[in-house]
């Protein structure tokens, strides 16, 4: 390709001083993420990926080797606002509603008042949520939340989406609800996504590349495509394409990783 | 209509019988009050035996009930200290009665079935101070209990009706200027230096261990000192005040600054929120619950520290100069006027904080409705 890629990361390692010693979270990690391409971490607890995404938001800081975020350092990209963040929980704050929850970076970024309410009213009816603007979070389902929580993200209308196991904490019938929506969210928008995951289905069903990673030190373990199309209903879960690709995820977090220790 | 026992009433009805063998109840009762007191209450206790607890008939057995008491304690005029044990047998009788009766309000032996309405759940408790005051209304005057030692309700209550200006004259002086303002004053402060101290670290660090030990300094200490600073009158009472409600807010609200969740910290750093808009947008209002808690827990702390404060030098005015004084002036029954005011006062006090944290944290699991 001949665009820059929008995440660069070059020999990019962490370590962690924990009072065991030092923890070797990533290391040698080289990956170019191209603007527009969905890619997913996936790989066992303790590999880093999760630490990887949190590099590239600037949650936490490298100790060898580069990164850049638009070209610039993840710190300045974060001042930018250049990415949209989902955590593992909805992390929506009780004591607002919905709508005010969605709007809540806006005010950070202290948005004009009218703008700032057209994205909110766009956001949560692009999620599915118009009616439950006067809502208090707790009064929503888990899946709600959390698409509530996207409709935040994606209100500072950045051009990249971290997602952090967003619907590892649901049950897997709203799971693929919100996987579904979240293919749609992503044709209609042509956002890059990084999304972490522990779930082979969910990586393949969504992704256009899905980067398996191994622990012990945290590395990346293999690259592979996955070219599926832009149609993506969940059936394509039957296809045998979509099988030969997740058994080659199966395959490489095998490789990555022994399970006899 | 069926009836069904249970125990309150099958033990009331046996000490009703104890006490028809035992009369007169006093000295002047005779027995036609007894009998009619004693007719009231087996009607009382037919009607808590019936079943299923209608409300017009756990109405009417209330009645009844009550109006036995109100009776019982009006054989006790001009007959203090000769109360028989056919009167303590009929006291008891109806007592186990008004415990029945807040048994059927409170909705015992049904299941699921969702809580009393306003007025009943207002009810229970009234009944409950209600019975507390007539027990010891009905001991103290039945066994002639010394006034100094322990004065009944009634002769308080009188003592309060006959001495309201001096009353409203201590309340003013010792409420509304010591006790506010002193309350305003602390808790203000100590809410300002935590989020000073929240901001840098220096302080939270040097400030806290001395503030451990302010706060374990003796308020008997601390009082003759202030009224040595700030003179007799309200500004040394309001000054012990202050130091007593300064530290339980700071550290409080420090610790509810640090409530809320790393993740939701994380959120606010992608938004490149500065630390003004993290504080007043996440972990402020993640911690006012613990500034209620501060609020609540100082509300008694400014009425104890003002009244204990007053016994070192004051104007002739005041809560706790009243009491200093009017111990020593064997006026047990004005203490015990003020005692009540206190309690009122404090009550309330406590009370309106509750409101107010349960409107601004309404988000909280323990409130959401």
């Amino acid at each position: 390709m001949t665009d820059k890629p929008v995440i660069s990361a070059r020999d990019l390692s962490l370590v962690f001083e924990t009072h065991d010693g030092p923890v070797q979270a990533l290391s040698n990690i080289n990956l170019d993420i191209q603007a527009g391409e969905f890619v997913s971490l996936i790989g066992p607890s303790g590999c880093g990926k999760t630490t990887l995404l949190r590099v590239i938001a600037d949650l936490e800081q490298p100790t060898g080797g580069a990164i850049t975020v638009n070209g610039m350092s993840p710190h300045e990209a974060r001042e930018k606002r250049a990415y949209g963040y989902v955590f593992q929980q909805a992390a929506l704050f009780p004591w607002r509603t919905i709508e005010s929850n969605v709007g809540l970076p806006l005010e950070v970024m202290g948005l004009d008042r009218n703008e700032a309410a057209r994205r909110v009213k766009h956001n949560i009816a692009l999620v599915n949520l118009a009616g439950f603007e006067k809502k208090h979070p707790w009064q929503l389902s888990g899946g709600m939340q959390q698409r509530a929580s996207i409709a935040r993200a994606l209100a500072v209308e950045p051009a990249m989406l971290l997602m952090d196991e967003p619907f590892g904490a649901l049950d897997e019938i709203v799971r693929d609800h919100l996987n579904e929506q979240l293919l749609k969210l992503w044709a209609q928008t042509k956002k890059t996504v990084v999304f972490v995951t522990h779930s082979i289905p969910e990586a393949v069903f969504l992704s256009t590349r899905i980067v398996v990673m191994s622990p012990r030190p945290g590395r990346i373990h293999e690259i592979i495509d996955c070219n599926l199309g832009a149609e993506r209903p969940l059936e394509i879960r039957e296809t045998l394409e979509f099988q030969r690709i997740a058994q080659q995820v199966r395959d490489g977090l095998r490789a990555g990783h022994s399970y006899d220790d | 209509m069926r009836f069904r026992l249970n125990w309150h009433t099958v033990v009331a009805l046996g000490l009703m019988l104890l006490s028809l063998f035992n009369l007169p109840f006093t000295a002047t009762s005779g027995t036609a009050l007894p009998l009619l007191i004693l007719w009231f209450l087996v009607l009382a206790a037919l009607g808590a035996l019936a079943v299923p607890p209608r409300p017009a008939l756990v109405a009417s057995f209330g009645l009844l009930g009550h109006a036995a008491v109100l009776l019982l304690l009006r054989s006790l005029k001009g007959a203090e200290g000769t109360a028989t044990l056919g009167f303590y047998a009929a006291l008891a009788a109806s007592w186990l009665l008004g415990w029945r009766l807040v048994t059927v309000l409170s909705g015992d032996g049904k299941r699921g079935s969702e809580g009393p309405g306003t007025f009943v759940s207002l009810l229970i408790p009234a009944l409950f101070g209600f019975w507390i005051l007539v027990l010891w209304e009905a001991i103290a005057r039945g066994a002639g209990i010394p006034f100094v030692l322990l004065p009944p309700p009634s002769a308080i209550g009188h003592r309060i009706m006959g001495s309201l200006p001096i009353l409203a004259a201590d309340f003013h002086q010792t409420v509304l200027k010591a006790v506010l303002f002193g309350f305003v004053a602390g808790s203000l402060a100590g809410f300002v230096v935590a989020l000073l101290a929240d901001r840098y670290r220096f302080l939270a660090k040097g400030l806290l261990p001395i503030g451990n030990m302010v706060s374990a300094l003796p308020i008997i200490g601390i009082a003759p000192i202030m009224v040595i600073w700030f003179g007799f009158d309200w500004p040394s009472k309001a000054a012990v005040v202050i130091v007593m409600t300064f530290f339980p807010m700071l550290v409080n609200t420090l610790e509810g600054l640090r409530a809320a969740g790393s993740m939701e910290r994380d959120l606010m750093r992608t938004y490149a929120a500065n630390h003004w808009q993290s504080l007043f947008k996440l972990r402020l209002p993640a911690a006012m619950p613990f500034v209620f808690n501060a609020l609540k827990i100082n509300s008694t702390l400014a009425m104890i520290g003002a009244i204990v404060a007053e016994f070192f030098g004051t104007p002739i005015v005041g809560m706790g100069f009243r009491i200093s004084t009017e111990v020593g002036r064997m006026n047990l029954d004005m203490v015990w006027a003020e005692i009540a005011l206190a309690a009122v006062v404090g009550s309330l006090f406590y009370g309106v904080l509750t409101l107010i944290e349960r409107t601004i944290t309404f988000w909280h699991p323990s409130y959401r409705r």
